[in-house]
This record gives structure tokens, C-alpha cells and sequence, in this order.
């Protein structure tokens, strides 16, 4: 007791304590996990990831079916996760955009327009929303009397687009390419150290590089393409069902509608912080400078709008891209959705919650990383930013 | 002079439409879209919604298409396993009043007279109890009902009210371990901070809800429905302690140094200088973590609990009520609508207040 009352000693005592109990609630957890477990017959290890899964994921973007491995079931799962967050983020930043733009126009009927949106699907859950969504897309009419629309189908079974007669193989080689190339020009024509070439010779270059994008996509076209068939099919209603074009399916579509709606809602409010944020000093000096309203708007307003929008919005993403796993009331099998249902066919509880939490972990902390490091990139060189 | 130009200068409300709304052609056709569009669908819900809807409680398919808008009638049908889920018939009287509670518990805490902590812990702890006796009876004559057959409306409370009761108190403790000045204990707390804010929400319900049970001891595994309230409780306290803690942050330091020379203790310094000034700094955002926490309430349909969403979706997932699920969805999302929307503006009116 007297020791206890040495300052030093105490701090060392307490913080041994705190870690101890931590430490034991642990350890029991796992213990009483391993005996409940070996009680069923089943150990704590890893093995099991190369056993075959036994039954079928309803979407996957990589080829999968009942005989594959745990482990490739999970790489499918954490694929259609990014998938359905990438098109879900570009989404919602989309109508962010638009929503945040109106609520700062000086034109006060789209100012009201986007603060109704807001108002509405930032208060309603998303859950909610995603559920009504889905039921809506799921009392669409039949694929018998679908509804057709610029040469897509519109059915309850999905919407079937237009598409491209070609191998997979190629067409995932196609929007490679087209990704690669689209990366390629803007940092072409943004990054600082192409800055010094000369303006003729940077013509030059982008027209070479879009001549062999094209090149090499119609070549990826021609070679994917079975001889003798046209290259794109439209979807055709044959019998009760419909053939050609493709699929889209209602879980897919609905999920990516529904993030990019509610997300749209809060990156709006993001937008306009961010605009607001913007001191009226700055743009009265451009003003004063003479600058038009689009100069003013694209030169000033915007630039520094974004440098204090990007922090928050970095939250945003991880947030949505959270949001994702309730693509399991939808039957969207993500990350989330693979995990449970490994969890009730195997019973290797404590591995996939391992798992579960190490995936999440490195989704958020690479989607952290590579905002910072655009936070970085743009923020204003050589002074503190000023707003 | 300043005093008489702003004496001239007086705009009239005319000049001020022109100013928002007409200001050039460009604006005024933008204006006139915008109208036309709020006008377009403020219409069509009012014609859905009332013209040309059918409110009598006996129409079904064939009635309500032929009328050709809203099935009010599904809700007139419907309106008691949306709001009670499984509860008895005749004992549903009690989770109205439960729910009265619970509104009355929530209006209570905001106004400034109770925004102490002795106070406000006894009003949310007075209606968690008397919303718990009345629920779940088998004293003072009120027969038993389980936990099991709670649904609909007076779930989704219970689950918020109890989320907020144990989530507060946790909130501020990881806040002041998260603050503490011995490296280790504000480092782990930080690492199972950031751990549970870097997880989605549904898969600690999930892990908390099926998994738990097999990772402890027998006695302390407990009935399913507390548990995922811990889970949300959980969640709820990691979110708000870093919320806390960023108000602790806004606190000057020479407040905990004033204290520390008159010579009070830690839980002097603490709950009479820091957390009081914190609370403040911090009120806009814990009001808003409130309102997301009531809506996240609705996740825990997917662990298989019958709280709002979930009994709506019951009510219309009989054969002969398929078609009105645009209404039911309505129904419910103006139930959430009310609560939220109420508590934001509320937050809004608050950070004004504070503003000026």
C-alpha cells in the first residue's frame, strides 16, 4: 500500500492492470471459443481456406462456383466490395457535386431544390432506402413485358444493356486499357514535371497516345470477337426470357443507386462547407482584379474549395464504402455477406471474424492513404493554406 | 454617413425575389425549372397521396387499381404490426405508452433546466426503467411479454434508448482513457477506438449477436437482444468519445492548470472544469451522432430483430398486400423522418444558439 503512493510506481501499476484485464477478457474469449469449437469437432487454424466452399456466391465479378476455396471466395467477396464502393463513391460524388452546387447558388430555387434532397435522404436511413429501392426494382414488369428503353431492357429480372460480343477476358483487357489511358492523360497533362515541355511537343505526345489507345482497343476488339458475329448484340426477347446484350443485375444496380443517392446527400453538405469555407476576402480580391464570374469561379473559388473539402470527404469514402455491407439485405454478396455465410456452413468463427476485421482494416486504411496522399499532392506548396 | 446609407438603402421584399430568383434571363429560366420541378413532384405525391388515393380500410388490389394511387388501406390494415410487431393484441396499449415515454424522455434532456449530469442521467434512467416495467409487465398486474415478442416501434426505441444509456457513460470513460496522460492506457484505448470506427456497423451486431454466444463463458452470454444493444452501444461510444475527446481538445489549458493550482483532484478537474466545457464545445456534433445512431437502429433487422423496418416489410410481404409496398415504405420513412428530422434541427438551433 505504501508503494502505491509513490506517484511513479502507481502510473506503472495502473497501466499493468488496465493491459492485464484487457489481456484476460482476451484471452477468454478465445479459450471458451476453442473449447465450444473443439466441441464440434473443429480447431482454430487456417487450413480450412483451401477447402471447397460448397455452395454459390448470387454475384461475383471473378468467375466462381461451389467447388472453389474458401480463400477465393473471399478475394471474390472483397472484389465485389471495391466494386460496388467504387461505383457507389463515383456515384454519390456525382450528385454531390451537383447537390453541393446548387445549395451555393446565388440562384435561391436551386438553392431550395437542393436542400429538400438533402433534407430528405440524409434523414431518412439508408437502409430504408435501399430496401424500397430494391422492391421497387423487384415489382418491375416481367422480362415478358419489359420496358425498353434507348436499346436497353428494363425488367425485374435486371436491366439488360447493349453489349459487346467479346471473350471476357479481353473486355476486362478493353476497360483496362481505357483506365490506363485516362489515368495516363491526366497526369500527363497535370503533373508538375511535364510542365517545362514545350507546348507543341506535349500536343504531340497526347495525340500519339490516344492514337495507340485506339490502335490496341480495336485490336482487343477484333481478336475477343467470335468470327462471323456482329460485335454488339442488343437484348432480344426470346420465349419467356431475354437473350443477348447485358445483365445487369437488380441487387447490383439498386446498391449503387442507393449509395450514390443517400451519399450524394451528405457529400453535398461537403461541397458547400467546403465552398463556404472559402473566406469572402478571396473573392471579392478577385473581384477587384477583374476576373469573370467563371474565372473567379474555376481560378479561386474552386481550387481552394477543394484543398478544404478533401479531409472530410476522405471520412465520407470510408464511410460509405462501410455502408456497402448492407448490400446484404439485397443479397449483394460482398465482403460482409461471404464471411457470414462462411461462417454458418463452416463454423470457423473466430478466423473469419479475424479475417472480417483485417479486410476492413486495410480497405479503410488504403483508401485513407490514397486521399492523403491527394491531400498532399495538391495542397498549396511553400505556405500555409489560408482560408 | 455609414448610418445614413443603410438608412437608404432598405430592400423590399420585391427586390429581394428579383435579387434570388430573377436576377438575370439565365436565372430566371434556372428559377422557373427548379419551380417546375419541386411543383412536378410536390403534385404528383399530393395526386398519389390523396386525390387519388383509397382510404377505405375494407379496399384491396382490385379497388385501389382502379383508383389508381395510394392504398392507404394497407396501413389502416397493417398500422399494428408496423407499430407493435408481435406484441399481444390486447396489451398493446402499453407500447404506446411506452413509446410516449421514451418521446417524452428524449423532449425532456433538451431542454437546458435538465443539462446537468445528475439530472439528466435520472430522467433517461427513470424512462429506460418505466419504459422496461411497462413492456415487459409481470408486476402490478401487467401480464408477462418476453422480449421475444417486442416489435415494431417500441423496439427501435428501446434499442436507441438503451444504446444511449450504456453508449454515454462508456463514451466519456474511452474519452478520458483516450486522454490519459499514462502512454499505454491512451495507446490501447486508441488501437480498440479506431479499431471498432474502422469496422462497419452490421458486422459487430452480427459478431456480437451470433458470434459472441460461442466465445463466452454460459452465464454471461445473456439474451440476444441485449447483446446487440451492447454492440450498438459499443459502436455508439467509440464514435462519441472521439466527438468528446475533440471537445476536450477545445478546452484551453490554462483551465486544467487554474484547477490543478487550487488543488483539486482528477474527478474534481475532471467533471467540474474539463467535461462541462468539452460537453459544450462538443454539443453539435454529439446531437448529430445521436441522430445517426436513432437511424442506425434500424441495422439490427439483419440479425433478425422485428423492430420497425422490419415488421414493415412483414406487413407488406403477405401475397395480398404485395402491390402497396410504395406506401408502407412511406409510412415508415416518415415515422424516421419525424424523429430525425425534429433532432437535427434541433442540433441546428443549438449550434446558433451557441453562435451568438
Amino acid at each position: 500500500m505504501i508503494m502505491l503512493r509513490n506517484q511513479h510506481t502507481r502510473k506503472v501499476v495502473l497501466q499493468a492492470v488496465y493491459v492485464l484485464v484487457l489481456l484476460a477478457i482476451l484471452i477468454t474469449g478465445v479459450f471458451s471459443a476453442q473449447a465450444n469449437m473443439a466441441a464440434q469437432g473443429l480447431e482454430l487454424s487456417f487450413s480450412f481456406l483451401w477447402k471447397a466452399t460448397g455452395w454459390d456466391m448470387t454475384f461475383s465479378l471473378l468467375p466462381t462456383s461451389s467447388s472453389d476455396p474458401y480463400w477465393w471466395y473471399l478475394v471474390s467477396g472483397v472484389v465485389n466490395t471495391l466494386f460496388l464502393g467504387i461505383i457507389g463513391l463515383a456515384g454519390a460524388t456525382l450528385v454531390g457535386g451537383v447537390v453541393g452546387f446548387a445549395r451555393i447558388s446565388s440562384n435561391h430555387g436551386a438553392r431550395l431544390l437542393g436542400t429538400v434532397y438533402v433534407e430528405l435522404f440524409r434523414n431518412i436511413p439508408v437502409i430504408v432506402q435501399i430496401f424500397f429501392w430494391y422492391a421497387l426494382a423487384n415489382h418491375l414488369p416481367s422480362p415478358r413485358r419489359a420496358i425498353e428503353f434507348g436499346g436497353a431492357l428494363i425488367s425485374n429480372r435486371g436491366i439488360y444493356m447493349p453489349g459487346m460480343n467479346v471473350e471476357g477476358l479481353y473486355i476486362a483487357l478493353f476497360y483496362f486499357v481505357l483506365c490506363a489511358y485516362f489515368i495516363g492523360l491526366i497526369w500527363f497533362v497535370s503533373a508538375r514535371r511535364f510542365r517545362r515541355v514545350d507546348p507543341a511537343k506535349r500536343r504531340k505526345v497526347v495525340w500519339g497516345l490516344s492514337i495507340c489507345a485506339l490502335a490496341i482497343e480495336t485490336m482487343l476488339l477484333y481478336i475477343g470477337k467470335p468470327v462471323g458475329e456482329v460485335l454488339i448484340t442488343y437484348p432480344e426477347l426470346k420465349g419467356l426470357n431475354v437473350q443477348g446484350g447485358y445483365r445487369i443485375q437488380t441487387e447490383v444496380y439498386t446498391l449503387a443507386f442507393a449509395i450514390a443517392i443517400y451519399g450524394g446527400a451528405y457529400i453535398g453538405e461537403i461541397v458547400r462547407g467546403g465552398f463556404n469555407a472559402v473566406g469572402r476576402g478571396q473573392h471579392e480580391a478577385a473581384r477587384a482584379l477583374g476576373l469573370s464570374t467563371w474565372q473567379e469561379f474555376s481560378r479561386i473559388r474552386l481550387p481552394l474549395a477543394l484543398r478544404a473539402m478533401l479531409p472530410i470527404l476522405t471520412n465520407q469514402y470510408v464511410w460509405l464504402v462501410k455502408a456497402t455491407t448492407l448490400g446484404i439485405v439485397a443479397g449483394f454478396s460482398d465482403f460482409f455477406m461471404v464471411i457470414a455465410s462462411s461462417i454458418t456452413h463452416s463454423g470457423q468463427t473466430l478466423e473469419f471474424i479475424g479475417i472480417l476485421m483485417g479486410g476492413f482494416l486495410v480497405i479503410n486504411f488504403t483508401i485513407s492513404s490514397v486521399m492523403n496522399k491527394i491531400n498532399k499532392a495538391v495542397a498549396l506548396k511553400g505556405h500555409q493554406l489560408r482560408m | 454617413m455609414t448610418t445614413l446609407i443603410s438608412a437608404q438603402y432598405k430592400p423590399t421584399v420585391w427586390m429581394k425575389v428579383q435579387k434570388n430568383y430573377f436576377k438575370n434571363w439565365r436565372s430566371a429560366l434556372l428559377s422557373m425549372m427548379c419551380f417546375a420541378v419541386l411543383g412536378g413532384i410536390v403534385w404528383s405525391i399530393v395526386d398519389w397521396g390523396i386525390l387519388n388515393a383509397t382510404f377505405s380500410s375494407t379496399a384491396r388490389h382490385t379497388e385501389c387499381y382502379a383508383n389508381g394511387g395510394a392504398c392507404w388501406s394497407i396501413i389502416a390494415n397493417r398500422w399494428r404490426v408496423i407499430l407493435f410487431g408481435l406484441y399481444p393484441y390486447d396489451e398493446q396499449w402499453r407500447s404506446i405508452t411506452a413509446c410516449f415515454i421514451v418521446v417524452a424522455t428524449i423532449a425532456f434532456s433538451c431542454f437546458p433546466v435538465f443539462w446537468t449530469v445528475r439530472r439528466l442521467s435520472l430522467i433517461w434512467l427513470v424512462g429506460a426503467a418505466s419504459f422496461f416495467v411497462i413492456m415487459k409487465g409481470g408486476v402490478f398486474g401487467l401480464s408477462l411479454v418476453s422480449e421475444e415478442q417486442w416489435g415494431g416501434l417500441a423496439l427501435t426505441l428501446f434499442i436507441f434508448v438503451g444504446t444511449v444509456l450504456i453508449g454515454m457513460p462508456l463514451a466519456i470513460m474511452l474519452a478520458l482513457l483516450r486522454n490519459s496522460k499514462l502512454p499505454v492506457i491512451s495507446k490501447v484505448t486508441g488501437v480498440i477506438i479506431d479499431t471498432v470506427r474502422s469496422l462497419p456497423l452490421i458486422s459487430i451486431l452480427f459478431t456480437f449477436a451470433l458470434v459472441l454466444p460461442f466465445m463466452l463463458p454460459d452465464m454471461l452470454v445473456g439474451e440476444k437482444l441485449y447483446r446487440v444493444i451492447a454492440a450498438s452501444a459499443l459502436f455508439f461510444a467509440a464514435y462519441q468519445a472521439e466527438i468528446i475527446r475533440g471537445g476536450m481538445q477545445g478546452v484551453p489549458k490554462g483551465q486544467e492548470e487554474a484547477a490543478q493550482a487550487l488543488g483539486l483532484g482528477y474527478y474534481q478537474r475532471i467533471t467540474r472544469i474539463i467535461l462541462p466545457q468539452a460537453f459544450k464545445n462538443a454539443l453539435p456534433a454529439m446531437i448529430n451522432q445521436f441522430v445517426t445512431t436513432f437511424m442506425e437502429t434500424s441495422l439490427v433487422t439483419i440479425v433478425g430483430f422485428f423492430e420497425l423496418l422490419a415488421s414493415a416489410n412483414a406487413a407488406y410481404g403477405t401475397g395480398e398486400w404485395n402491390f402497396a409496398f410504395v406506401e408502407v415504405y412511406f409510412f415508415v420513412a416518415a415515422i424516421y423522418f419525424a424523429f430525425v428530422f425534429a433532432l437535427s434541427r434541433y442540433g441546428a438551433f443549438l449550434e446558433r444558439r451557441m453562435a451568438n
